[in-house]
């Protein structure tokens, strides 16, 4: 318990000197994952949209697929994306595996099938006749899209919000994409789950409390958000 | 060549047949009444026109041109010339300026500070001046289908397709609202206007149309359809499945 106590302490203070390492860590972890899931919304929302308002066949079918790819384990994510970007891979020659890019992909690989499915679900939520006003109105296809999504900003916001703490708390594709390489691909779950096997209990500690703070903010947040 | 024509049109959902050989036609500057009961079809006929539905069979020709059925970029075209208020009017989460704008910036129509101009005349036209930044969402039923209408004429349509616009509305505001609508016959701009109101009917439109279960009974200037409704109701003659609700 003693050993728990001391850790925690020793885990404050790195917090609170600014430990370099610490800090270098947990930016690049947040600048990772930022990107991923910035890069994710770009294509994800709007083709949540898309799924949504458009009339096609197989379309319960897809998105009962992409609702069940929610839970897609991270190292399989993992898996998938090394077979793609490693050297016999059809990628390989982009050198994109143990790299912060590599990474990004991964993560947004991740976390598509969650920001598609809830802003298909968010989308849902706003009134038909919204819809039906701003094709009346004039609006073409994408502007509709652009009018329903800004109807369930909120929803989707918080859509994205859940992303990113998937992104940010995800260990199997950093580590198999990004390799855990010190100063370059390390991140807050790499770096934690290496600091534990060093029996470095104070770091692996420190980072811990830094990725839980940003969990409670992110959670705190969506509150907010899904509260609207 | 009428403006507006609409030949043998059709609607059917499923085996529930909605609209049936429904043969109309407008001009520019003409107020055209669309009476019958609640469920006679005067909703749907409206969503045809505007291109928000496929009819099962027939067309809506405009000038001359058959806009049902066609791509969608032509019939965002053909719907760029309508604007339609809907029986209960949703505001999207804005102020009441945007509402009113939206159809200018989707339809990319003049600069920021022009749109903003028109569309606080069109506030005064529909009496709700001082109301641009207010939460549309926050308003009474009858504000917002005012904000609807001034939406749709701040878009000065060449067909204005109008679904029980004063229904929400106390008598004065009703009133001030068909005064606005009187002051479209006779300019650019075909009316078409969906109501139960059959005095609002006698004084705005020119023509009339009585529309029961999806069929047109009766066709004509209005005096002569609608003294003729009243004459068939006082001497006990109805016309089949319409209870006159006046």
């Amino acid at each position: 318990m003693e050993e728990i106590w001391n850790g925690i302490l020793r885990a404050v203070e790195l917090i609170v000197t600014l430990n370099p390492e610490v800090m270098e860590i947990t930016a690049r972890s947040l600048f990772i994952s930022f990107t991923a899931v910035f890069l994710a919304a770009i294509i994800d929302i709007p083709l949540g949209g898309l799924i949504e308002l458009r009339k096609f066949r197989g379309k319960r079918a897809l998105v009962d697929l992409i609702q069940t790819l929610y839970g897609l384990p991270t190292v399989t994510v993992g898996l998938l994306v090394f077979l793609l970007l490693s050297r016999s891979g059809p990628f390989g020659s982009l050198e994109l595996l143990y790299t912060p890019t590599g990474m990004v992909i991964g993560q947004m690989i991740l976390i598509s099938p969650i920001l598609i499915g809830l802003t298909i679900s968010a989308l849902r939520g706003v009134s038909p006749h919204i819809r039906d006003t701003a094709i009346s109105l004039g609006a073409d296809e994408s502007q509709v899209i652009r009018t329903i999504i800004k109807e369930a900003r909120f929803a989707v916001i918080a859509a994205v919000l859940i992303g990113f703490g998937r992104a940010l708390s995800e260990v199997g594709v950093a580590m198999m994409i990004g390799g855990n390489i010190r100063d370059y691909t390390r991140v807050l779950t790499t770096s934690i789950a290496l600091q534990t096997s060093m029996g470095n209990l104070e770091t692996s500690m420190a980072l811990g409390i830094i990725l839980i703070g940003i969990s409670m903010i992110l959670n705190l947040s969506l509150s907010r958000f899904q509260g609207r | 060549m009428a403006f507006l024509e609409i030949r043998n049109l059709r609607k059917s959902y499923g085996r529930a047949q909605i609209l049936k050989e429904i043969n109309l036609s407008v001009e520019k500057g003409e107020i055209l009444g669309l009476i019958g009961p609640t469920g006679s079809g005067k909703s749907t006929l409206l969503r045809l026109i505007d291109l928000l539905e496929e009819p099962s069979r027939g067309a809506i020709i405009l000038e001359g041109r058959a806009v049902s059925g066609r791509s969608e970029k032509e019939r965002i075209a053909a719907r760029r010339r309508m604007a339609m208020v809907f029986q209960k009017p949703v505001m999207f989460k804005s102020n009441v300026l945007d509402n009113v704008t939206f159809g200018l910036m989707v339809r990319g129509e003049g600069q920021a500070e022009e749109r903003e101009e028109k569309a606080r005349a069109a506030l005064q036209a529909v009496g709700l001046s001082g109301y641009e930044s207010r939460d549309a969402n926050t308003l009474s039923g009858g504000e917002m289908q005012r904000i609807a209408l001034a939406r749709a004429i701040v878009l000065e349509p060449e067909l204005l397709l109008l679904d029980e616009p004063t229904a929400n509305l106390d008598p004065r505001s009703a009133s001030a609202i068909d005064s606005l609508l009187q002051s479209l016959a006779g300019g650019r701009t075909a009316v078409i206007l969906a109501t139960h109101n059959m005095m609002q009917c006698r004084n705005l439109a020119d023509k009339v149309a009585v529309l029961v279960e999806g069929r047109i009974t009766a066709l004509g200037e209005s005096e002569a359809v609608l003294g003729q409704e009243e004459r068939s109701a006082t001497s006990g003659w109805k016309v089949p499945g319409f209870d006159l609700p006046w």
